[in-house]
């Protein structure tokens, strides 16, 4: 592989605390280096335009049984976008569900070179890596579930913490897997009887615990554990409107844990866009991002990203089998409820986002304006929570709502009103920087994942990279649809030092790597929990302990990150 | 030497608690295997191709891969069909033989669960993996299925039989089956209801029509008397935890997937009452996995055309049996499944007129009336694989003992085809 020099680009690199200045950005072997020799070297003109870190997406569904039932249910979706092959890439379908290549190839063509899988279903883990081996030249890396499972809500039962924090470490292990997902904290377990749990003080069936014991317990041994992400917390009660209350109650849950060294965050906040609703009901929702963004202003321990509404029609997905359940009641489209056992469960419902919908428009409305009320860029990612709140191919247009308040303007003006009314858009006049526009969507995201070597252009990070066309000393927020443009399709994307993306158009499909979590058990402890497991296994699992645990033949190509912390 | 936690490759309850006992490369000993297992496991060296042949002569395997090429290469409409009875590496190349050569890759769903998926499509589906319906079930009803003759260890693993977290076993569950005919689930149920030939749809529309708490004025319907419809829709929505298992009796008798839409419709229904789950008895053990590799590569689960260049759908058309009888192919391949023994007559027949590929390990009528038959190892006994159960678990095949000397995977045969597809096109 041939070293790459970026010349004379505007760079914006905010780890670096780098904030366009003109820079020459150097790659050999995979990573940034102070230099190389011009001479052997491909020299890529970047004058005039933009270089950033390779985008990095904290939150999305690319991978697994629950993005594949939403494949598989909706012929109708992929017909309106056909991929056909080249002599490089694969054919497939696009828009909301799109086919695993397809994937690949239109991150990397938008210069995303890591995505986070949000949502693995434990027992459904050997599935999620064999989509991920076939998602091209990203670096992926998936969240196991945990906020509803068996010896999670039973270890928390018997306050055994330390037997929960080594099942823990043991299930990131067993399933290949990066952070610790909960989804509607014991509201999943609920709804394996048909019902839900509704907020942090709810009874949770059969175990005679809360929400917020969960949340808690979770949160402390996260941190105690060491490992690399916070929780990744979809908050109880989604889609409820009054819900904002429960959103700031669970992260004040959060503030009451120690973060690991080196951090000041506990939780992290999923697609908040869909947890920051104020009303009653449906009919009178509005916007309580204020609420929620007052909190997060005041608190150090909270990062969120937004679900950012898109005016379209997609397909909703999540681990929240009675949010599913609600939605199919509320809209009677197809529905698919997939429960898993003794662990968690997902539902999948098409939905279109109208703009003639009170609802939705006040939904688009909170989305962007916590993005605008949270004034610190570290602490809010932008994300679509792909493809609940609209395909990832959108974020070009979330980046034009957050760096112009004319896009903005000119949206709202095909709106119902209800979102004038019932949220502060109108009167947000800020607009984001290109900086502020590198934290949002891969300097803050690789920070809050701990991915060290993502998200910056400094001597020995990842050699990922993408380069935009559009010159940002001239660009202006009016000329907003320029930016769509040149962030739709990079002029150069270079993922570990290879050229993959030239001009928008995919030119290689290297395999990323999968990152997952080797998080150290005391061999004591561990011993003690296999015991739990056999036993538990043998009379509650359809599948043995053994055959439960994913082959490393699954990882063909993977990156382990080192956790545990000190257990006393 | 033993081996524990083997998968069983041969139906789609994919059972993982098998254990074999291996000798000088043999299989000696099995535990835990049903009838069906243990005959395919412990006679799984029988009636193997011997050879590679082309038309009928021996030739090596290198001579009949490059034979293949040519004819598929040349082949204007070629189809790729099977792919239940293997894993899902050769699924994913088989996958990529019909992009890279313009053609159509079907599998065995289009002639079993396809209504299935048809209706997941139309109106979805509430479902549960195997475990949870173990641990909570306690009404289970089996709907023109027959688990005491295609999924033997499905009742006693884990429908029915065993003691699950908040079900006491047998004696916790409640057991309805639906059937023309008294099959032997229907012997072992508490509760046989016996359905008109043909009729299922209507019974699932009355089911769902008094659970919804309309008024009805039929007094019989599909030969049942109304107040027995009534006691079992009375009884479906008192259950803490319903399931249906279906099978081919639901999904390929009249109305075939109305029938399953009615279903979903049914469990959707009651799902507004208590908790219901329908889940497809899926017969190869991995036509699951054929679907699921299918729908990531492509969006679609079978049924994919490529001459566009891209994936197309459509079942009617792009389906194996309809394209058989046609005639509208000219050259197939086929892998882990035996259309020759399976198909229509009609679709059989047009077999015998163009050039077929068979990728096989024993002698089968398909293998009969191909021109090129190459000789394979059996996925889950002599090589390791991914295989998915009806459920949709992932699980890891194993390899016990090693294939015939010289003969190679399904997965690798399709990639030197593919390969040679590939050098062929440039």
């Amino acid at each position: 592989m041939k070293d790459i020099i970026i010349k004379n680009g505007y760079v914006f690199d905010p780890l670096n605390a780098i904030d366009g200045e003109i820079l020459d950005i150097s790659m050999s072997k995979g990573k940034i280096v102070e230099s190389v020799r011009e001479k052997n070297a491909i020299v890529i003109d970047a004058s005039g335009k933009i270089v950033m870190p390779g985008g990095v997406d904290v939150h999305s569904h690319i991978a697994g049984s629950k993005i594949n039932i939403g494949r598989l249910m909706r012929p109708e979706d992929h017909r309106k976008d056909v991929v056909k092959k080249s002599s490089v890439t694969r054919s497939g379908v696009g828009y909301s569900c799109p086919s695993t290549f397809v994937t690949g190839y239109r991150y990397a063509e938008m210069g995303y070179t890591s995505v986070m899988e949000a949502a693995m279903p434990p027992i459904g883990a050997r599935h999620v890596h064999e989509e991920l081996n076939d998602t091209p030249i990203i670096d992926k890396a998936a969240f196991t579930l945990l906020g509803n499972n068996y010896f999670v809500m039973k270890y928390i039962s018997d306050g055994d913490f330390d037997k929960l924090k080594a099942y823990m470490a043991w299930l990131l292990r067993a399933t290949r897997g990066y952070a610790v997902k909960i989804v509607n904290p014991g509201g999943v377990q609920n709804w394996k009887w048909g019902r839900n749990v509704f907020g942090l003080d709810g009874k949770v069936e059969d175990y005679d615990i809360t929400p917020r014991q969960i949340v808690t317990a979770l949160a402390k041994a996260n941190e105690e554990l060491e490992l690399p992400h916070t929780i990744h917390l979809h908050c109880n009660n989604l889609g409820m409107p009054g819900n904002y209350k429960t959103t700031v109650e669970t992260m004040e849950v959060a503030k009451k844990i120690k973060p690991k060294t080196g951090r000041k965050t506990t939780i992290h906040v999923v697609h908040c866009q869909f947890n920051a609703l104020a009303g009653d009901n449906w009919r009178n929702v509005k916007s309580g991002a204020h609420h929620v963004s007052k909190y997060v202003n005041a608190n150090e321990h909270v990062t969120l990203d937004l679900g950012q509404l898109i005016f379209t029609n997609t397909t909703t997905m999540t681990g929240d089998g009675p949010w599913q359940f609600a939605l199919w009641n509320m809209t009677g489209n197809k529905w698919v409820n997939s429960d898993v056992e003794m662990e968690a469960g997902a539902g999948v419902v098409p939905y279109e986002f109208k703009k003639n919908n009170p609802a939705n428009t006040v939904q688009w409305g909170i989305g962007l304006e916590l993005a605008l009320l949270i004034k610190d860029p570290w602490k809010v990612y932008m994300t679509t929570d792909h493809p609940n709140g609209g395909p990832f191919t959108y974020y070009p247009k979330v980046m034009a709502w957050l760096m112009s308040r004319q896009a903005r303007t000119d949206t709202m003006r095909e709106l119902n009103k209800a979102v004038l009314k019932r949220t502060g858009l109108a009167s947000n006049y800020r607009e984001y920087t290109f900086n502020e526009l590198a934290v949002a969507t891969r300097a803050g995201t690789a920070q809050a994942l701990g991915l060290k070597d993502k998200g910056h252009l400094g001597v020995g990070a990842d050699a990922d990279l993408a380069m935009y066309d559009l010159d940002p000393t001239e660009w202006r927020p009016s000329k907003y649809k320029e930016l769509e443009k040149a962030f739709a399709k990079a002029a150069y994307t270079i993922k570990g030092g290879q050229v993959v993306v030239k001009n928008g158009e995919v030119k290689a499909t290297p395999m990323g790597a999968t990152h997952w979590v080797d998080a150290k058990i005391p061999e004591a402890i561990e011993a003690d929990l296999m015991k739990d497991l056999e036993r538990d296994f043998n009379q509650y699992y359809t599948v043995s302990l053994r055959n439960y645990q994913v082959e490393d033949e699954y990882l063909p190509v993977q990156k382990v990150h080192k956790a545990g912390g000190e257990w006393k | 030497m033993e081996q524990t936690d083997i998968v069983c490759p041969f139906c789609g309850c994919l059972c993982d608690d098998l254990e074999a006992s291996v000798e000088d490369g043999h299989i000696t000993g099995l535990k835990n295997a049903c009838a069906v297992s243990r005959s395919k496991f412990l006679n799984h060296g029988k009636h193997r191709v011997e050879s590679a042949f082309i038309d009928n002569e021996p030739v090596s395997i290198e001579d009949s891969v490059q034979a293949a090429i040519d004819i598929l290469s040349h082949a204007k409409r070629p189809l790729i069909y099977g792919l239940s009875s293997t894993e899902c590496g050769a699924i994913s190349k088989a996958i990529e033989i019909a992009e890279v050569t313009g053609g159509i890759v079907d599998n065995t769903a289009s002639v079993c669960h396809g209504p299935t998926i048809l209706a997941l499509q139309q109106v979805g589906e509430s479902k549960a993996s195997l475990g949870d319906i173990m641990n909570r079930a306690d009404l289970v009803v089996f709907w023109g299925a027959n688990p005491t003759a295609a999924h033997l260890r499905h009742i006693t693993r884990y429908s029915v039989m065993p003691k699950g977290m908040y079900v006491e076993g047998r004696k916790g569950r409640k057991v309805i089956a639906v059937d023309v005919r008294k099959t032997g689930t229907a012997r072992f149920a508490d509760k046989f209801v016996q359905v008109e030939p043909n009729s299922d749809y209507e019974l699932l529309q009355t089911l769902r029509a008094i659970v919804r708490g309309e008024e009805l004025e039929a007094t019989e319907v599909a030969g049942i008397k109304m107040e027995d419809i009534k006691a079992l829709a009375a009884e479906m929505a008192k259950a803490k935890y319903g399931v249906v298992f279906f099978g081919l009796g639901l999904t390929q008798s009249e109305g075939r997937h109305m029938n399953i839409d009615a279903a979903v419709g049914l469990v959707a229904e009651l799902n507004r009452k208590t908790k219901f789950v329908l889940t497809p008895m899926r017969g190869h053990y991995n036509v699951a996995g054929a679907n699921t590799v299918a729908t990531w590569q492509t969006g679609y689960p079978y049924a994919i055309d490529f001459s566009k260049g891209y994936p197309r759908y459509n079942p009617g058309e792009f389906t194996a049996v309809d394209l058989m009888a046609s005639g509208e192919v000219d050259a197939a391949i086929i892998i882990g499944s035996d259309p020759g023994a399976t198909f229509p007559a009609d679709a059989a027949k047009h077999l015998t007129k163009i050039p077929v590929i068979t990728l096989e390990q024993k002698i089968t009528p398909t293998t009969m009336l191909s021109k090129i038959v190459i000789p394979v190892a059996t996925a889950g006994v002599e090589t390791e694989g991914t295989a998915y159960r009806m459920d949709g678990i992932a699980l890891r095949l194993s390899k016990i003992v090693d294939p015939p000397e010289g003969v190679y995977s399904d997965e690798h045969i399709l990639d030197m085809i593919l390969r040679g597809l590939k050098e062929a096109a440039q």
